[in-house]
């Protein structure tokens, strides 16, 4: 059946299927290592052509600008810079909904389709249902994940509370747009389906809603091919201001697309950091394999080379038993990685709510994961291949040279004490501490993956403990659409259940040094405001904002500035107001870059009586009911945002896609763990299976034996662990920096849990592969052994 | 003048250890090998005897049921009387633990152990053993406790071996070709510590060899040919080692 094959290989396959074991354990962490790299690399490929595809199909635009109202003469203007390709004006508002048999306040963003239907970008893909009618005033298409979060159908009707005026809108569509791929409310950080939605209604219904007849409020822009939307972006700015404009982004700002890219973002960097891992083991195990069958080879070698076989022959047949190893292992992976990654982008897609998906691994993950996968399996075989090659025929013939063990100083005072098992265990890691040391850090890599894993639900809880338990202390917080003066608050503090109120002012505007501009906002907060309040996440809380304006260490490096220096502020809204503002102090936030002003002071500096244009709440939760039911009537209303929900929502959110995640590395890292401890035994046991079999023969039992063989591997598993807690450590850090991002910085933090947690999952695995390789020495034969000459 | 002293089935009350219709089969069907075929044998306390024969007479196969490395296919080995055939493997190894002692051709040493710890691999398990000083002092080797095998010589390496079978006090002592691997100078140092273990410990030796003028240290010569007991001599007058030369 293998006639044809030469000699050589015949003795490959037999060499294969005699190592099964360890052939497998090498396979097993080159699989793990691929697997990885597909998975992530090609989610990554399929989502970014897939977003690509959606953008361009439905027209998603370049730039994006709000106004407060700005004639619709100006859109030819706009039309008119260069590069500019299409424009599209629209009127686009925040309102609150009311949905029978729905207690909790719900907010929903208004956005116009034009009189012609179909808008020109950002189209809707309608997934059920038809456009409105553009001359119908209560006819919607609405966002389909606010339409399944709540259960509509079409025919539903939703009363919209616009600009003050309740109006019955009924359901005529269900869509999606490239725009809202990740829906958040106004305030909001994670999209919640059932609380925040899209609508999309006539231009006309809209435009008398919101006294905005033949003027609009908002514009997109498509550009041409190869125009920089940053240059577009700031010859429209001077166009808008006059107009309130609020500041243009380009498409790499719009929320929507940077969650989408920052999450595409993060599977790349997946994509190297942990194959690499991977594969780096991979080659300790296919040396430490190699090694070991050349060690048992050397007769065989110098046969090989008396029959005239080259040194170049005896190489490549060696290295050819490391690649079929690793190419078993790649294999497996792509077959893994392949299922896994659809499973992934999948996952993603449905979480994105892409209206279609391409799976479409481009080929490459495929071709890097080989190519490491194999690469990593010849760099670990250099080495010893490289010993079988230079062995003279004549020197192989003589076995190697015994086992050179000398006393030492050391060794005399740590081992005295010792019985003879632990002895041979100690004299054996010292002898050869290469090898050791290859096991340790394979293991210890595994529980460093393993804490990497592990640890992200308490980053979860550090971000959201810091955001929400210790700077935000109200439990709901009221958006309205125009200022509020002062008195406002009173009335307020009259609704049922509102225990206390504290003002709020969020004015969006350019801050800048020198040549940084920074478009975002400054928050008004009353210097003694007690619901929300500045935490420095390093742990401490700072006074509030009174001499000046008190901003995130992550802005103050953006715009390269010290507590005492000056930001110049341009207010993005009607008013324009520019003014020079001190940094009153710097604290380290992970979530977004907050700068925080006295409210008073933003009022003076914006040409303002006191006002205020959001309010945070503490309530009584026993009349939770009554004051959801008394905000419904209040005018002008934009947004409600609950506190508890927010955070239940982000739980759940990020909880389920760690879950996911988190059982991957568990499975990949035990495979690791699996791989290294299995090879280590089953080394030790080519190694000393004589010296096993004389221990039997003494009178020694097999559970003795297997002490001194699987005693080694525990031991250096033990040393392994605490290693693998600080390489852990120092994966999470590498990983925080990755994830330093103006949205959001992840804190460096470990659960001590999760520590536990890597341990024990990497002692399990390691426990039942030694557990695995031990059945060996049952059918260790003692007296074959004692036969033969070492 | 060599006298035929079987006795069949009839158990010698002074015998440390008896074979009783020892048949070893190896394999089945055409590839079956027959390597012992009913073999009885009676060993008493303190003796010393020398198992001859050609190669694949089933010497080795013969120590190693004896020693309880391995198991008949039929018969019985009786140590003082009782059956270790039907020991459980756990009995079978406190038998070697307590019982045995072996010395093999190649010395089997450990080579992470140093002499006195390869020693002390049985000293530690064994319920009353030499120290390991004493009992390398026995095979003339107390200058060198503290090398490791690799810095000792094939002599010296085996007589560590038998030091390291001798330690536990064994009741037996099994030699398979202890002297294969050395020369003539250096093999009759390992039979002087062989013989010199047996007179002062009284333990029950059998060494096998190939080499038919050893014999001439034994009280017996037991000579094998084809899975039986071909031929047994009892030696009226034994040379010391030194007096051997081959
Ligand atoms: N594990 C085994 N499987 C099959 N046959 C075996 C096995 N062990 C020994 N034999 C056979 O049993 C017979 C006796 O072997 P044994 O090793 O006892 O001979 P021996 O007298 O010690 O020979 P030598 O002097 O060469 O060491 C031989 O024919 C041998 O081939
Ligand atoms: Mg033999």
């Amino acid at each position: 059946m293998v006639t044809g094959m030469r000699a050589l290989d015949r003795k490959l396959m037999r060499d294969l299927w005699r190592m099964r074991g360890q052939v497998i354990a090498v396979a097993v962490v080159v699989a793990s290592g691929a697997a990885l790299l597909v998975m992530a690399l090609s989610a990554h490929t399929s989502l970014s052509v897939t977003a690509e595809a959606y953008y361009e199909r439905y027209r998603f635009a370049h730039v994006f600008a709000g106004v407060e109202r700005a004639p619709e003469r100006l859109a030819a203007s706009i039309a008119d810079i260069p590069g500019v390709q299409t424009v599209e004006t629209r009127v686009v508002a925040f309102a609150t909904i009311e949905l029978a048999g729905v207690l909790e306040p719900i907010s929903a963003q208004l956005v116009s389709l034009p009189p012609s239907g179909e808008p020109l970008l950002n189209r809707l893909a309608l997934k059920a249902g038809r456009l409105p009618d553009p001359h119908s005033r209560d006819e919607a298409v609405v966002l389909e994940h606010f339409v399944e979060g709540n259960g509509l159908k079409l025919g539903d009707e939703i009363g919209v509370l616009m600009n003050g005026a309740k109006r019955q809108v009924r359901v005529v569509g269900v869509g999606l747009s490239p725009e809202f791929i990740y829906a958040v409310a106004p305030g909001g950080l994670t999209p919640d389906e059932k609380r925040f939605g899209v609508i999309w209604m006539g231009r006309e219904a809209l435009e008398a809603a919101y006294d905005l007849d033949g003027a609009f409020n908002d514009v997109s822009l498509a550009l041409l091919r190869g125009t920089d939307p940053e240059g577009v972006v700031q010859r429209l700015d001077p166009m808008l201001e006059r107009y309130g404009g609020t500041g243009a982004v380009a498409r790499a700002d719009h929320p929507s697309n940077w969650f989408l890219m920052n999450e595409l973002e993060q599977l790349r960097t997946m994509a190297t950091i942990l194959p690499t891992i991977f594969l780096a083991v991979a080659a300790f195990l296919t040396n430490s394999v190699l090694a070991r069958l050349i060690a048992l080879e050397r007769p065989e070698i110098s046969l090989m080379k008396a029959f005239g076989y080259s040194n170049l022959q005896v190489g490549t047949h060696y290295a050819k038993l490391a690649l079929a190893m690793a190419a078993l292992g790649v294999l497996i992976g792509w077959g893994i990685g392949a299922a896994l990654g659809r499973v992934n982008t999948a996952l993603y897609a449905d979480f994105f709510r892409f209206p279609f998906l391409y799976y479409r691994p481009s080929g490459a993950e495929f071709a890097i994961s080989a190519a490491v996968g194999l690469g990593a399996a010849l760099l670990g075989a250099l080495g010893s291949v490289r010993s079988a090659v230079i062995l003279p025929p004549a020197e192989a013939m003589r076995p190697p040279a015994p086992a050179n063990f000398r006393a030492n100083s050391l060794d005399g005072a740590l081992t005295a004490r010792l019985d003879s098992p632990t002895r041979i265990i100690l004299r054996q890691i010292a002898r050869a501490p290469f090898r050791a040391a290859q096991t340790v850090i394979g293991v210890a890599l595994s529980v460093a993956v393993l804490v990497l894993a592990m640890q992200w639900t308490g980053v979860i809880e550090t971000i959201l403990d810091s955001q929400f338990s210790k700077s935000q202390r109200q439990h709901a917080t009221l958006g309205f659409h125009e200022p509020i003066a002062y008195d406002g608050r009173f009335a307020l503090e009259r609704l049922p259940g509102v225990l206390a109120v504290e003002p709020v002012r969020v004015a969006s505007a350019d801050l800048r040094v020198g040549p940084r501009v920074h478009r975002g906002a400054i928050t008004g907060l009353p210097p003694d405001a007690k619901l929300q309040v500045i935490h420095d996440v390093r742990g401490w809380y700072l006074p509030g904002a009174r001499g000046g304006l008190v901003i995130a260490t992550k802005l103050a490096e953006k715009l390269n500035v010290e507590v005492g220096d000056t930001i110049s502020v341009e207010a993005l809204d009607g008013t324009h107001s520019r003014f020079d503002l001190p940094v009153a102090a710097l604290h380290e936030t992970y979530i977004e870059m907050p700068a925080y002003l006295d409210i008073a002071v933003l009022n003076r500096e914006l040409g303002d009586p006191p006002v205020f244009e959001m309010a945070n709440l503490l309530l009584d939760p026993a009349e939770e009911r009554a004051f959801y039911e008394a905000i419904k009537e209040i005018p002008g209303l934009s947004a409600v945002i609950i506190k508890q929900r927010s955070v239940e929502k982000m739980r759940e959110e990020i909880g389920d896609m760690i879950w996911i995640f988190t059982s991957f590395f568990v499975m990949f890292s035990a495979a690791l763990a699996y791989g290294v401890v299995y090879n280590a035994v089953r080394v030790a046991l080519s190694e000393r299976g004589r010296d096993l079999a004389t221990l039997r023969v003494l009178g020694f039992t097999r559970w003795e034996i297997s002490y001194i063989l699987l005693g080694e591997a525990a031991l250096l598993a033990l040393i392994a662990l605490p290693l693998g807690c600080l390489a852990g450590a120092g994966l999470v850090y590498v990983m925080a920096g990755s994830f330093d991002t103006e949205l959001y910085r992840i804190p460096f933090t470990i659960r001590p849990g999760a520590y536990g947690q890597a341990m024990l999952i990497a002692l399990t695995a390691s426990a039942a592969s030694a557990v695995f390789a031990r059945r060996r020495i049952d059918n260790l034969d003692l007296i074959a052994v004692l036969k033969t000459r070492e | 003048m060599p006298a035929e002293t079987e006795e069949q089935a009839s158990i010698d009350p002074a015998a440390v250890l008896s074979a009783r219709g020892l048949t070893k089969v190896y394999g089945a069907g055409a590839s079956e090998v027959r390597a012992l075929r009913g073999v009885d044998l009676d060993f008493a306390a303190g003796e010393l005897a020398v198992l001859l024969g050609p190669s694949g007479s089933g010497k080795s196969t013969l120590l190693n049921i004896l020693g309880g490395l391995d198991s008949p296919t039929e018969g019985d080995v009786l140590f003082h009387g009782e059956s270790v055939t039907a020991y459980s493997e756990r009995a079978l190894t406190l038998y070697r633990r307590e019982r045995v002692g072996f010395v093999f051709q190649f010395y089997n040493l450990i080579a992470s152990l140093t002499a006195e710890e390869n020693v002390a691999l049985v000293t530690e398990i064994s319920k009353n053993p030499l120290k390991p000083a004493e009992a390398l002092e026995l095979v003339g080797l107390g200058a060198r406790t503290h090398h490791f095998p690799a810095e000792l010589s094939g002599g010296e390496q085996q007589r560590v071996a038998i030091a390291r079978a001798i330690a536990k006090r064994p009741e037996v002592l099994l030699c398979d070709e202890p002297t294969g691997a050395l020369d003539s100078k250096t093999g009759v140092v390992v039979l002087e510590a062989i013989e010199r273990v047996n007179r002062e410990l009284g333990a029950v030796t059998v060494v096998i060899t190939h080499n038919a003028s050893i014999a001439a240290m034994a009280h017996r010569v037991i000579h094998m040919a084809d899975g039986r007991i071909s031929a047994t001599e009892l030696n009226e007058t034994r040379l010391a080692p030194a007096e051997i030369t081959w």
